[in-house]
């Protein structure tokens, strides 16, 4: 197994509702090696977006530490954080939230704004992302134009166009039929397999999980895990 | 693609929206032009008025006279430098709804006092020396069409000659231009000395005098001097700086200053609150694609700088649409009243001032949605809990 990209270290997490705080995880410990392909099942209110808000750095933990190639982000202040996304990690949602007024090249393009890349580099980047989900042709279409697959496909160029090295996938398929659904998940095991990809997918679908390596079951804030590859 | 054009997106995703807040701002903004304009247009007198200029009229009313005598006891007052004197004529050319100032003036003095009238040398010496010469503001011949060597009669609504005739015949010598275009040029000037002797009443008395002082240090001492040297007189004066005057004879009319802020304050309470409404609209609307743009990097300054850019895109786009037509009507307001309310210009200043209310503008209505933009929880905006 490769060097950990990101290690949970008794990581704990709980919500205030009201007056009173609900637990979510208590000392949760979890080590995601470079391009793993993880699979995150549990049931509802399990924790398993919670984890993924934890690994993408957009929530933060109530203790513990978050390890994200070898270096500390739990304790990184909100603008540090959002560089670290800039860089670092492509979210894919299950409703592709794709902004309605910009072309698909455009929504790809987004992060790239955020980048110093010149027009014509950012471009570039723009049309390579296109071209690896397959999608050059509709590069000025708006996603109402596109199909529920096109958009996500859009969704996953938008995700991988800055090369961030960890994917978050949030029931990516969970929008889509089965079809369309084995296309998407083919698709992100060869952004693992070809380009190296770090994915970690959060599913209810069984059939979504098998194509990852492995699969951690979350449960009252504790893994069990299956080797999907075995 | 850049960030620029992002919010020119943002801002036209709903064209329909949009189009109908511009029209507000754009409304707006003509409003303040127009009345910017007009305001500016009546204190032209006050803006362009000489520090160093003194007005002396009768102190029961500038409107009654006082004696000719008094321009020679004025001029050795200490601290006067010149002093000139001029009579309300009352006059009008053909048609009497056609206002201008027609006034009857000792040549050479108010010539001398007013520097900011440029006229050829030669115009000035024709003035001088023709008792029946005549010159005018450029803004009246151009109303009327006069050139250099047209007779010119005109009539007073207030004085006759002693012939019976309310006539009086000039030859037109000279057009008087401004220094500047915010010097009001919507009057005639001819002799005193004529006037005088073929009016059937008013005698030796002049309207009023204009006093030139060494220094604007002196004007104190001489408004003082001159008024406690014409006290218990029949005709006891009244001395203000020309400013003063101007600003006094304005007031007349009431406030205009406050009448017209009045109004434009209330057009843009009223912008404040539609286009607030609309941003703070627009921002609830894109909370979960905010939310998003937080997931993938935007910062939250970098968001608020989007709120805020598409705000004042919006104030900008309707403001400079509302000051072209303002400044096209000032064009037409200045046709229609042929400078009757002083010079309608759209003056650089009111740019400069119109620029600052569309900053202002943009900031205040995007800022509580920008704030609320910057603020937004993307776990919770995104139902991620």
């Amino acid at each position: 197994m490769s060097e950990a990209l990101i290690q949970l270290k008794g990581v704990t997490k709980s919500y205030t509702r009201g007056k009173q705080s609900v637990p979510i995880f208590e000392r949760l410990d979890m080590t995601i090696p470079q391009q793993d392909f993880v699979a995150i099942m549990g049931p509802s209110g399990s924790g398993k977006t919670t984890l993924l808000n934890l690994l993408g750095g957009i929530d933060k933990p109530t203790g513990g530490e978050i390890v994200f190639d070898a270096k500390r982000m739990d304790n990184l202040d909100e603008s540090k954080l959002a560089s670290f996304r800039a860089g670092n990690v492509g979210f894919i949602f299950q409703f592709y939230n794709l902004m309605p007024m910009l072309t698909a090249a455009q929504n790809v393009e987004l992060p790239l704004l955020l980048t110093k890349l010149g027009p014509k580099a950012r471009r570039e980047r723009v049309n390579t992302a296109l071209s690896i989900v397959g999608l050059s042709d509709r590069a000025r279409h708006k996603p109402s134009e596109l199909s529920g697959g096109q958009q996500q496909r859009v969704a996953i160029a938008r995700a991988i166009v800055s090369d961030p090295k960890l994917l978050l996938c949030d029931e990516p398929t969970g929008d889509l039929d089965r079809e369309t659904a084995g296309e998407i998940l083919s698709m992100l095991q060869t952004l693992n397999r070809d380009l190296g990809k770090t994915i970690v997918m959060v599913t209810h679908d069984p059939e979504a999980a098998r194509y990852a390596k492995r699969m951690l079951h979350l449960d009252k804030g504790h893994f069990s895990e299956k080797d999907l590859a075995a | 693609m850049t960030l620029i054009e992002l919010v020119r997106k943002n801002l036209f995703r709903k064209p329909l929206r949009t189009i109908l807040t511009v029209f507000a701002i754009f409304i707006a903004f003509a409003i303040f032009g127009v009345l910017a304009t007009f305001q500016n247009a009546m204190n032209a007198g006050i803006d362009t008025a000489g520090a160093d200029r003194l007005i002396v009229t009768n102190k029961i009313n500038f409107t009654l006279q006082m004696p000719i005598a008094y321009v020679q006891r004025t001029r050795g007052v200490e601290g006067v430098k010149i002093v000139t004197h001029a009579d309300w004529f009352g006059g009008y050319y053909q048609d009497p709804r056609i206002f201008f100032a027609a006034i009857a003036v000792e040549p050479a003095s108010y010539l001398d006092i007013y520097p900011e009238y440029l006229l050829p040398p030669a115009q000035r010496q024709a003035f001088i020396s023709d008792r029946t010469a005549l010159l005018a503001g450029e803004t009246v011949a151009k109303q009327f069409g006069w050139k250099v060597g047209d007779r010119i009669p005109l009539k007073s609504n207030i004085f006759q000659q002693k012939n019976g005739s309310d006539a009086w015949d000039f030859t037109l010598v000279g057009i008087i231009k401004g220094e500047t275009a915010r010097v009001d040029t919507n009057f005639v000037i001819f002799q005193y000395e004529y006037f005088k002797e073929t009016r059937s009443f008013g005698g030796d008395t002049i309207g009023w005098m204009i006093v030139k002082t060494q220094s604007p240090k002196d004007n104190a001492n001489v408004m003082k001097a001159v008024d406690v040297m014409f006290a218990n007189s029949p005709f006891e004066t009244e001395t203000q700086t020309e400013q003063a005057f101007a600003k006094a004879f304005l007031e007349q009319a009431g406030d205009l200053g406050f009448i017209i802020s009045a109004v434009v304050g209330a057009a843009f309470a009223t912008i404040l609150l539609i286009v607030g409404n609309t941003m703070m609209l627009t921002v609830r609307e894109r909370t979960n694609e905010i939310a998003v743009m937080k997931t993938i990097g935007f910062t939250s300054q970098r968001i608020f700088g989007l709120v805020i850019g598409e705000s004042l895109l919006l104030t900008v786009i309707g403001g400079a649409l509302g000051l072209l037509v303002a400044w096209l009507l000032s064009f037409a307001l200045q046709n229609a009243t042929g400078g009757a309310f002083g010079p309608m210009t759209f003056t650089p200043g009111i740019a400069i001032w119109s620029v600052v209310l569309m900053a202002m503008l943009g900031l205040l209505t995007g800022l509580i949605p920008a704030l609320r933009a910057m603020r937004i929880n993307v776990v919770t905006a995104l139902g991620r809990k």
